[in-house]
């Protein structure tokens, strides 16, 4: 079997499973987020009284955070009330961050765990060798009643990546080639397992990102055998009552694809699709308008500290404005420590509260009809982020930051030689 | 609830995603009606506008991709359309129609054998699919037993509903 099928197994009282088997989990933790208010309702609605354990679930204000409108707060409101009378141990409110960096910090994240959230990037915690899986309101609704979960048990696909990224690429250019060279629709209803010696030498981080971004490809859950930085990490926070699963020797994968990133280049997903990727030198250097550096996929510490190196001691361009917001507010306040912050405000950035931004399109920083915008987040669909006739250009924050300073998409690889 | 559907085509691409079926500026709505004026929105603006009760959605690979929001579900449900065909659904999207008794159906190559306008025919016990105005024949993967019992049932909802119910007789 493999870890993934070990964990599903064992979270539904059985010896075995296999794929395309249909099987009843318990879950291990439910966090939803603050859109669906629906998940409150439709809790009701089945006759729910009391939730099936108050220590497993959570609300994380990251979407609406904080409220930009009447009935957003109206949302942030009665899930505060839900969550108070239930009783619910862990509560994120908007001072928190986005849900899927603050699960980790809050250490209830870790290896062999089946952890589901109304969330599609729940994939995120394949870098901690758990099982993700995003679910939607209903699902969750019924969870919060039962504590279980049906799940199709799905094939494994294995992305082995080799070798070590040249300065200035980073493991958002990593994972948006891979994308790119296998498809927006390459892994639907399958996990992805992540591994090979770039995927072994890599941190959290950037562990994170590469998970995060496996939903684009379809996958159900994504998966990485846990290295030493990962269990650190997980220890220093959760503690050491882990199960971690090894997949059997021989277990047969569905599908095989093998990168060598050595002489990877930066990479954009141009508009309007994740998978409409193309390294830097082969994209128009199209006029900027805003540069964004956030969310669950590009918002940590690292993403951070990326832009901040490259505009050390310089400007933006008059013609961009540049929104930063942190992951969470960990990442904020380490960031202030580290001198990123100041470095960052002083080169003309804009800082928002931790959450969503306008990654999602609802606040803080949404594009208006005609303007472009170069973005460490994850999806660059029509609308996204504003208007459905603005162009998003996905790209590592190394990039984001140079194109920032340069006005237009621009190659990271060149800041150094650029005279500041 | 009803498993033959016969209603006019309305053709789609692959990964038409969640931002396209529901865009998220209008996750705050909640009345049905309001939604569904939103459907299809950033694939066909006008869809909402000329969609008919019992329309059928056809549609390329990995349909609702991206998001977990069950509004993209919603929508297509409250907007009439009678059921979805597509020749790969995302996951999510998948599994919050079921819930939702949103009827869909996989079938491969149906995106290149139907136009705009056909007339199609879906029957999903036998997950046998006819279009109407060619007369050509394909069939689909009929759905899980499970899927199937959550569909005829009206929605998870009314399962859960009723067992409890049952925990409190
Ligand atoms: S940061 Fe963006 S992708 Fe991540 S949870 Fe928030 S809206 Fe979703």
């Amino acid at each position: 079997m493999h870890a993934i099928e070990k964990m599903l197994a064992r979270a539904a009282g059985k010896e075995f499973v296999t794929a395309g088997e249909i099987i009843n989990c318990s879950i291990d933790f439910l966090e939803l987020n603050d859109l669906y208010l629906q998940v409150v309702k439709s809790f009701y609605e089945m006759g729910g009284e009391r939730v099936w354990d108050p220590e497993k679930a959570a609300f994380v204000f990251d979407h609406y955070s904080p409220a930009p409108t009447i009935r957003t707060a109206q949302i942030h409101k009665e899930m505060r009330e839900f969550a108070e009378k239930q009783g619910f141990s862990h509560h994120f409110d908007i001072n928190k961050g986005v849900c899927h960096q603050v699960m980790p910090e809050a250490g209830i994240v870790r290896p062999g765990m089946i952890l589901v959230a109304t969330d599609s990037h729940t994939t995120t915690h394949g870098a901690f060798g758990a099982f993700g899986t995003g679910i939607g309101a209903t699902d969750a609704a019924c969870v919060l009643i039962s504590g279980e979960l049906w799940f199709r048990v799905p094939e494994v696909m294995k992305i082995t990546v080799t070798g070590t990224t040249a300065d200035n690429v980073h493991a958002k250019d990593v994972i948006l080639n891979i994308i790119g060279n296998l498809k927006a629709d390459a892994a639907v209803y399958q996990a992805v397992e992540f591994t090979g010696d770039y995927i072994e030498s890599i941190g959290v981080a950037d562990r994170m990102t590469i998970c995060n971004m496996a939903v684009e490809m379809g996958a159900k859950t994504a998966y990485m055998k846990p290295n030493r930085a990962v269990l650190d990490y997980v220890e220093s926070r959760y503690g050491y009552n882990y199960v971690l699963d090894e997949t059997d020797t021989g277990f047969e994968y569905c599908r095989e694809e093998f990168f060598d990133i050595s002489d990877l280049k930066p990479q954009i997903a141009c508009p309007s699709s994740v998978d409409n990727v193309f390294p830097v030198d082969e994209v128009e250097p199209v006029k900027i308008h805003q540069a964004f550096i956030g969310s669950c996929t590009g918002g940590r510490l690292e993403d951070i500290g990326a832009a901040a190196e490259i505009l050390k001691g310089r400007r933006i361009a008059d013609s961009v404005r540049m929104v930063v917001i942190p992951a969470s507010m960990e990442v904020f306040s380490k960031a202030v420590s580290k001198g990123y912050v100041q470095i960052l405000i002083e080169a003309g950035a804009t800082f928002n509260a931790p959450g969503c931004g306008p990654c999602l399109g609802t606040h803080a920083g949404i594009l208006a009809k005609g303007e472009n915008c170069v973005s460490s987040t994850n999806r660059n669909f029509p609308g996204r982020m504003g208007s459905t006739e603005a162009g998003i250009y996905l790209a590592s924050p190394a990039l984001v930051a140079y194109s920032a300073y340069k006005g237009c998409l621009s190659d990271p690889r060149l800041s150094r030689e650029d005279s500041k | 609830m009803k498993t033959d559907f016969t209603g006019t085509a309305h053709l789609f691409g692959k990964n038409i995603d969640t931002d396209q079926i529901y865009p998220g500026r209008y996750l705050e709505l909640v009345k049905p009606e309001e939604i569904s004026k939103h459907c299809l929105e950033g694939a066909d603006p006008d869809f909402a506008s000329k969609a008919k009760p019992g329309d059928i959605v056809i549609a390329g690979t990995n349909f609702g991709c991206g998001s977990s929001r069950e509004h993209a579900a919603i929508t297509l449900k409250s907007s009439d359309v009678g059921v979805v065909v597509a020749e790969s659904f995302a996951r999510i999207f998948y599994r919050n129609a079921i819930n939702l008794s949103l009827p869909l159906i996989v079938c491969k190559g149906i995106s290149k054998s139907v136009r705009n306008g056909d007339i199609v025919r879906v029957d999903l016990e036998s997950g046998r699919i006819e279009n109407l105005s060619t007369l050509e024949v394909f069939y689909g993967e009929r759905l899980t037993e499970y899927a199937m019992y959550i569909l005829k049932n009206g929605g998870i909802k009314n399962i859960f509903r009723e067992k409890s119910a049952d925990r409190k007789q």
